[in-house]
């Protein structure tokens, strides 16, 4: 089975902040891997990096074999990377069913046409993208009045409309309920075995994590330092000492400032 | 050698009460937010009220007394408009705020004619300092060398007031992030007001202390406006030393360019600002503007959606009376209506831009002007038949368009604005100036209607044909994905980009199509008149069209168009009073403090209060 995603020596400075420090891994089709860490490890400069709205400093990204340097974040997703944002982006304006009709639209390539009218367009697979994450009861609601969790399932129907083979979702629990958060990442996992679609993504829930990530990733400082199934992260001892404090974290806290 | 150190001097005077007004300009920005467009009006007051205290008090003492008393009065009355006009407002979408400001300049417009009279002043000469000094063998006015004095001691007060005291440094706070001040306590309405009242004290001192150079007049208020903007824009919006630096700048390229290019002298400090503004796009000593997410206060927009029954019906109606009109209305009638149907498509052009892509255009005239230039350029020397103009004129706006947009879009928000509007200026400064070609101040004259279509009633039907029909296209537009594409680019880009659109480039097209219809417009409007001149270019005219979009609602798909008809229709009677300036003034205040969410959203609110629309569901 080949990877779908090959990271080679990722790496990006922010003057002398190493913030992410050369960083490999390879991610298998059909595989829910977690990247987890503390505050200021560098996952969101990781994600950033991987969707190409930041430029790293050294190393390669490859999907499905394809270099992605230099590649803009609209040309990354047209490759078939999904995406989910740790503050959710939609919308605001368009009714529920719109956002995801717009992503559909897009992906057909009909943005620059006249003739139809958008919100007629695609509407069977958007509600059915809807039906997956479980909105379409609020397919025609106007964006603006979700509550955050619902946000968050239509972002994932949003970051679906592709079809994508791998899907990147920055701490896709963040400002949800403890029951919400078990929910969206079942959702998750159901549409890893459903679809095949290879899923990265960070989390500071510990819960959601041991629950449902078929491998789990550990970045400390920059620098990978575990990379196992849930049962060796667990039991890891430099994992314990990173996130209970080995005492060396709190000490150089200061120095790592980018979240 | 003596000349060119003349020059420089006369240029650092100048720049001594263009530097007073634009800081007070970039104080009033950072703090509030708000673009004062009315700064300019404050400048003229601050020359007339000077003049009038000159008038009475004697001497050197007496003149500048005169001057700081004018600041002072200045002051109070900006105080005056910001609890009555802005107070109201601060909470409705921050460009709402800018009209409210432009309703200020017509009242005060007419306040000052009212008061003072048509009549310029010729400005009294500063006692003890009314001969010159001879430098390397050239003149130079005393007072001018006074000026270059006292504008290091304004800029070295100001520095110390705003970096040196609690005052100052409540203001800083606040320029960085004004609700967190306001969360430890501040009274931030009353920082407002101060910084207002600075703000425009500084705006009368220049007015004032520029009187033995330039006296007071009435056209005071919109001549210096695109200045302090270049100003404040090349030097940073919110800094002092960039003020500073800007104003000398400019003045000094200005003194230059008299003597060097007479014919471009308006032009060149546009061309300054749009290079400085590709190189540092904040200006010289400006941070990036962080744009929030959805650009907009208040009441988040709602999702669009094609015409009901009731609506079809209403405007079906409408239209059918406006096709029976020439059988019942006399000729003026058709002629007003003629007009009120280019103005709506004008503003119904900038609406899309506006209102779907958020892109606020200050210099949409460029776009209507340059389409009627374009049609009165080919009918002058090219002896073009109508048709075929009418054709071309709004393939020249849109090229136009495109290439401004191309510039323009590099950047976003405030910054974005200032240079449509500069290239605005730019084509005005260049149709102004070249006289040669464009016949300049005297316009284009004699530019008539092909025979067949030269009768008042056919080029009714024409007019209404081709207005409708391109406000058809871009309503159609907006439901088609690319104005959906257009929507989500201004509501969130971030998701945009990530689902593959390229949202410069949407945005991009956008503004060449929007040039494009108000191109259309303005090829109607010279054939309607038979002439153009430089005014249906400038400032005041790319003004009407914001206005009207705001009067009629950024917010609701109509606006543009019932703004259009309102404003132009109003315009019509009320400008058959003397003092039309001073009512449609107060009607702008009114409306904006009233019915923020403009004559077509208000009018859908009370449509579904008392049930004839549907409601939605409501946050």
């Amino acid at each position: 089975m080949s990877a779908v995603l090959q990271v080679n020596g990722l790496s990006k400075e922010f003057g002398a902040i190493q913030a992410v420090d050369n960083v490999s891994f390879e991610l298998q089709k059909g595989e829910l891997l977690a990247l987890i860490g503390p505050n200021g490890a560098g996952k969101s400069t990781c994600f950033n990096m991987l969707m190409g709205q930041l430029k790293s400093s050294g190393g390669t990204v490859r999907l499905n074999g394809k270099d992605l340097k230099g590649l803009k974040p609209r040309q990354i997703w047209r490759l078939g990377v999904g995406r989910t944002f740790q503050i959710t982006g939609t919308y605001a304006s368009m009714t529920v069913i719109e956002n995801v009709q717009m992503a559909l639209i897009s992906h057909h390539r009909k943005i620059y046409t006249l003739l139809p009218r958008a919100h007629l367009m695609y509407r069977d697979e958007a509600l059915a993208l809807l039906d997956l994450v479980g909105m379409a009861d609020q397919s025609e609601r106007h964006c603006a009045v979700l509550a955050y969790g619902d946000l968050k399932r239509l972002e994932l129907a949003i970051a679906l409309a592709h079809e994508p083979t791998l899907l990147l979702m920055d701490e896709p629990t963040a400002g949800m309920a403890p029951a919400e958060r078990i929910a969206l990442m079942q959702l998750t996992a159901d549409i890893v075995e459903s679809r095949g679609v290879s899923v990265l993504f960070t989390e500071h829930d510990m819960d959601v994590v041991f629950a449902h990530a078929h491998r789990v990733m550990v970045l400390n400082r920059g620098q990978l330092i575990a990379n196992g199934s849930v049962d060796e992260i667990r039991n890891d001892e430099r994992v314990r000492e990173v996130y209970l404090g080995g005492g060396t974290l709190f000490k150089h806290d200061g120095e790592s400032a980018n979240a | 050698m003596g000349f060119f150190i003349a020059q420089i001097l006369t240029g650092l005077a100048n720049a001594s009460a263009l530097f007073m007004v634009a800081s007070g300009l970039s104080l009033i920005f950072g703090v509030t937010r708000i673009v004062n467009f009315a700064h300019g009006s404050f400048y003229m007051l601050g020359a007339y009220v000077g003049y009038s205290f000159m008038q009475v008090l004697p001497g050197a003492w007496g003149f500048w007394t005169s001057i700081l008393l004018a600041g002072l009065v200045v002051g109070i009355i900006g105080i005056v408009v910001e609890m009555l006009v802005l107070r109201p407002v601060y909470k409705a979408p921050e460009l709402f705020q800018l009209v409210a400001t432009f309703g200020v300049i017509l009242v005060v417009q007419d306040l000052t004619l009212l008061i003072w009279g048509a009549d310029d002043f010729l400005g009294p000469r500063a006692p003890g300092l009314k001969g010159i000094i001879r430098i390397m063998g050239e003149p130079v006015p005393k007072y001018d060398l006074a000026l270059i004095a006292l504008t290091p001691f304004v800029a070295f007060a100001l520095w110390w007031l705003i970096t040196k005291t609690r005052t100052g440094i409540l203001v800083r706070a606040a320029t960085q992030d004004r609700e967190m001040v306001g969360a430890l306590g501040v009274n931030q309405a009353w920082l407002f007001t101060g910084v207002f009242f600075l703000g425009c004290a500084l705006a009368g001192l220049g007015g004032a202390v520029q009187l033995p150079k330039g006296g007071a007049d009435l056209l005071m208020d919109f001549n210096i406006l695109s200045a302090i903007f270049v100003v404040v824009v090349i030097g940073g919006m919110g800094s002092l030393p960039g003020a500073y630096v800007a104003a000398v700048l400019i003045s000094v390229l200005n003194v230059f360019g008299v003597n060097y290019l007479p014919q471009s002298t308006l032009a060149l400090m546009f061309v300054v600002m749009v290079v400085v503004l590709i190189f540092r796009p904040f200006g010289l000593f400006g941070r990036e503007e962080v744009a929030g997410e959805h650009g907009q206060v208040g009441e988040p927009e709602r999702p669009i959606k094609p015409a009901g029954q009731t609506a079809r019906m209403i405007v079906m109606a409408g239209l059918v009376l406006l096709a029976f009109l020439p059988l019942i209305g006399d000729s003026f009638l058709l002629v007003l209506i003629t007009d009120i149907a280019i103005f709506c498509l004008f503003a119904a052009s900038l609406h899309f831009l506006l209102g779907l892509g958020g892109l606020v255009s200050f210099g949409h005239a460029a776009y209507f002007g340059g389409g009627a230039y374009a049609a009165a350029l080919l009918v002058t020397y090219a002896g073009t038949p109508m048709e075929l103009a009418l054709i071309l004129a709004p393939l020249a706006a849109g090229l136009t368009a495109i290439i401004f947009g191309w510039v323009c879009l590099r950047l976003t928000g405030v910054y974005f604005a200032m240079l449509t509007l500069a290239f605005a200026q730019l084509l005005w400064s260049l149709v102004f100036q070249w006289g040669d070609f464009t016949g300049g101040d005297d316009g284009l004259v004699d530019i008539w209607p092909s025979e067949w279509a030269s009768g008042t009633t056919t080029f009714y039907y024409l007019a209404l044909v081709l207005c409708i029909g391109g406000i058809i296209i871009l309503r159609h537009t907006a439901h088609a994905p690319f104005g959906y594409a257009l929507r989500g680019a201004r509501d969130s880009a971030r998701q945009a980009e990530a689902t593959g659109i390229n949202t410069k480039h949407v945005q991009w097209v956008a503004f060449g199509f929007a040039g494009a219809m108000a191109g259309i417009a303005g090829g109607l409007f010279v054939f309607s008149k038979g002439s153009i001149f430089p005014n249906e270019l400038e400032i005041a005219r790319s003004f009407d069209a914001l206005i009207v979009v705001f009067l009629g609602g950024v917010k609701t798909l109509a606006g543009g168009v019932v703004g259009g008809a309102a404003l132009e229709g109003a315009k019509d009677y009320i400008t058959r009073f003397e003092y039309w300036r001073l009512l449609l003034g107060l009607l702008i205040i009114f409306v904006v403090i009233v019915a923020p969410d403009g004559i077509a959203g208000t009018l859908r609110k009370w449509a579904e209060k008392i049930g004839l629309m549907k409601r939605e569901d409501q946050a």
